[in-house]
């Protein structure tokens, strides 16, 4: 039995998905034109597309140094959150009839419920006074504080896997190491992307953690760029357009190479999770 | 045994002492000082539950609760009503699907404070700009602007941004409802409104606490999207709580005053959540 096509859903779809892009649209089109061009019309497209706004963001923001420090918080933050987080919740999934892995996965389920607030003000200063309210400190808290969420989602995940292939490779003298590593981590690897692509988008596109503990302009991230450069954009907004168009660029670009894997990664882990 | 038990040990404790130091520590910390009087440097003293009674007659605190509490309740309903909705829409029988299932993705990848800016100029600028070419009195003046009205700006960035993770939640709580139940209910002449509410819901419930709860924790401590559209302004009609806080913590000489503010936050938000668990995971038992 076919169904026919819901055109009623296909057209409410429609509309909405004109709603997500509109304010995009605007932002580009507005970034592409000069004073002249947006006194004519703010949103007609432009008969020639002006990227003096985008050399003159570059240039003022000095884009490249934070693009150049959101991705050194961004890839070794995806990079050790997957080994690490994994490895814990591997320890804690084996061994739940413990008291002490018991007691370490509800200390960490736990500490989701604590708002960020409470912690924030004392942090500043711990970190300050170790000395790490710089984009390393940065890296640290974001794979710190993952542990919680992804405990919760590896731990669910690995209780489903059956134990008889680690057991096998005990009887074989491997050690508990070799099993994560050789067997247990490459089974992870649907959940690793879902895990990957949340951790991403946090330690990219975070701002409150950045605003916080870092105060010295060559150490910046894209989003707290944008913050500080804020007072300097406001009468010419074609400007921050543009800076805002190259800001959001990247994750774009991302999302537009990886689509379909970023998508099937979040709705898989949502199921197992 | 006993040797492969003391690896799983080491693959534990450093991530144990890690969270403790820099996250339980700081909570704590955080719980030691609402009962000082520390200003964030120097000398200080016990103060006992002073903070706390000052609190209670603090009309600028009142004021972020009751703020931050309308957004959060009126962010999660429009966010998860749509969401559903659309979850709803791409799960039917539709043109262009992964194209559309894409799209309403988009907003998550972003930035909130980035696309905040975006929103702040496009409510400043470009909407009064049209109102006023269009003649629509409504658009012509900037909601941000407006004391009664910025919560709305606020309540709209929210939704745009966040709809399509709730999107993606609900459409594989969807796939998980067997075709062979409405294939039943079709049968047994059952309309779509009631193959909705006897099959779908019932059965997507689980989905729906998880999202409500998320949903509600995340806009209960709002931030980045108030920093980029007011400032808390105008006046201090949008001040959420993180926002008072961060404000009166690091600039206004309110160190201890403000961790005793997010002790009470934290009470409050732990009760909200075990509250929702409760009774949305009650309503899933009574299907």
């Amino acid at each position: 039995m076919k169904e026919k096509t819901n055109w009623w859903a296909t057209g409410l779809l429609l509309l909405g998905s004109f709603i997500i892009i509109i304010p995009l649209y605007m932002a580009l089109i507005v970034s592409l034109k000069n004073p002249q061009q947006l006194a004519e019309s703010i949103l007609a497209v432009p008969d020639s597309f002006q990227f003096r706004n985008y050399l003159e963001a570059i240039k003022l923001t000095n884009y490249f140094q934070s693009l150049k420090n959101s991705a050194y918080v961004t890839i070794p933050t995806v990079a050790i959150v997957l080994v690490v987080n994994s490895m814990v919740s591997y320890a804690i999934a084996r061994n739940m009839h413990k008291k002490y892995f018991k007691f370490l996965y509800f200390y960490f389920i736990s500490a989701m419920f604590i708002p960020f607030p409470l912690i924030m003000l004392p942090l500043v200063k711990e970190m300050a006074m170790i000395s790490l309210d710089n984009l390393n400190g940065l890296i640290l808290l974001y794979i710190v504080y993952a542990l919680p969420l992804n405990v919760f989602i590896y731990v669910g995940y690995i209780k489903t896997l059956p134990k008889s292939i680690e057991e096998a490779a005990i009887i074989d003298g491997a050690n508990v190491w070799q099993i994560f590593w050789r067997i247990i981590f490459p089974v992870l690897k649907p959940i690793n992307a879902t895990v990957a692509i949340l951790t991403a988008l946090k330690a990219w596109n975070d701002f409150l953690l950045p605003l916080l503990m870092i105060s010295d302009r060559s150490s910046m991230t894209l989003p707290l760029v944008q913050h500080v450069f804020q007072s300097q954009f406001s009468t010419d907004y074609s400007l921050a357009f543009a800076s805002y168009i190259l800001a959001l660029l990247p994750m774009l670009l991302v999302y537009i190479i990886a689509q379909k894997k970023i998508i099937s990664g979040v709705m898989r882990g949502s199921v197992k999770g | 045994m006993k040797k492969t038990s003391s690896v799983f040990y080491w693959m534990t404790i450093p991530a144990f002492i890690l969270f403790f130091v820099f996250h339980t520590l700081p909570a704590l910390q955080g719980i030691f000082y609402s009962f000082t009087d520390y200003i964030g440097f120097g000398d200080y003293g016990f103060v006992g539950f002073r903070n706390f009674i000052n609190l209670l007659n603090d009309g600028r605190a009142f004021d972020a609760y009751i703020f931050t509490f309308k957004f959060a309740i009126v962010s999660t309903i429009i966010v998860n009503i749509l969401s559903l909705l659309i979850a709803l829409g791409l799960n039917a029988k539709i043109k262009f699907k992964d194209t559309f299932r894409a799209i309403y993705f988009v907003p998550y990848m972003l930035s909130i404070l980035v696309v905040g800016y975006i929103f702040n100029h496009i409510f400043t600028f470009i909407l009064p700009e049209i109102g006023r070419n269009l003649g629509i009195d409504i658009l012509s003046k900037n909601i941000l602007g407006n004391m009664d009205l910025a919560w709305i700006g606020v309540v709209i960035l929210a939704v745009w941004n966040s709809s399509g993770f709730n999107t993606l939640l609900y459409l594989s709580g969807l796939q998980t409802v067997p075709d062979e139940l409405y294939e039943v209910a079709k049968i047994d002449g059952a309309g779509k409104w009631d193959q909705f509410k006897h099959i779908t819901f019932p059965l997507i419930a689980p989905f729906f606490t998880i999202n409500i709860v998320i949903s509600m924790r995340g806009f209960l401590m709002v931030f980045d999207h108030i920093m980029a559209l007011t400032q808390g302004g105008p006046g201090r009609a949008t001040e959420s709580i993180t926002l008072l806080i961060y404000n009166g913590g690091f600039m206004g000489g309110e160190f201890a005053y403000q961790t005793a503010n997010a002790v009470v936050f934290l009470i409050v938000v732990l009760s909200i959540s075990l509250f929702q668990i409760k009774v949305l995971q009650k309503r899933e038992v009574d299907y």
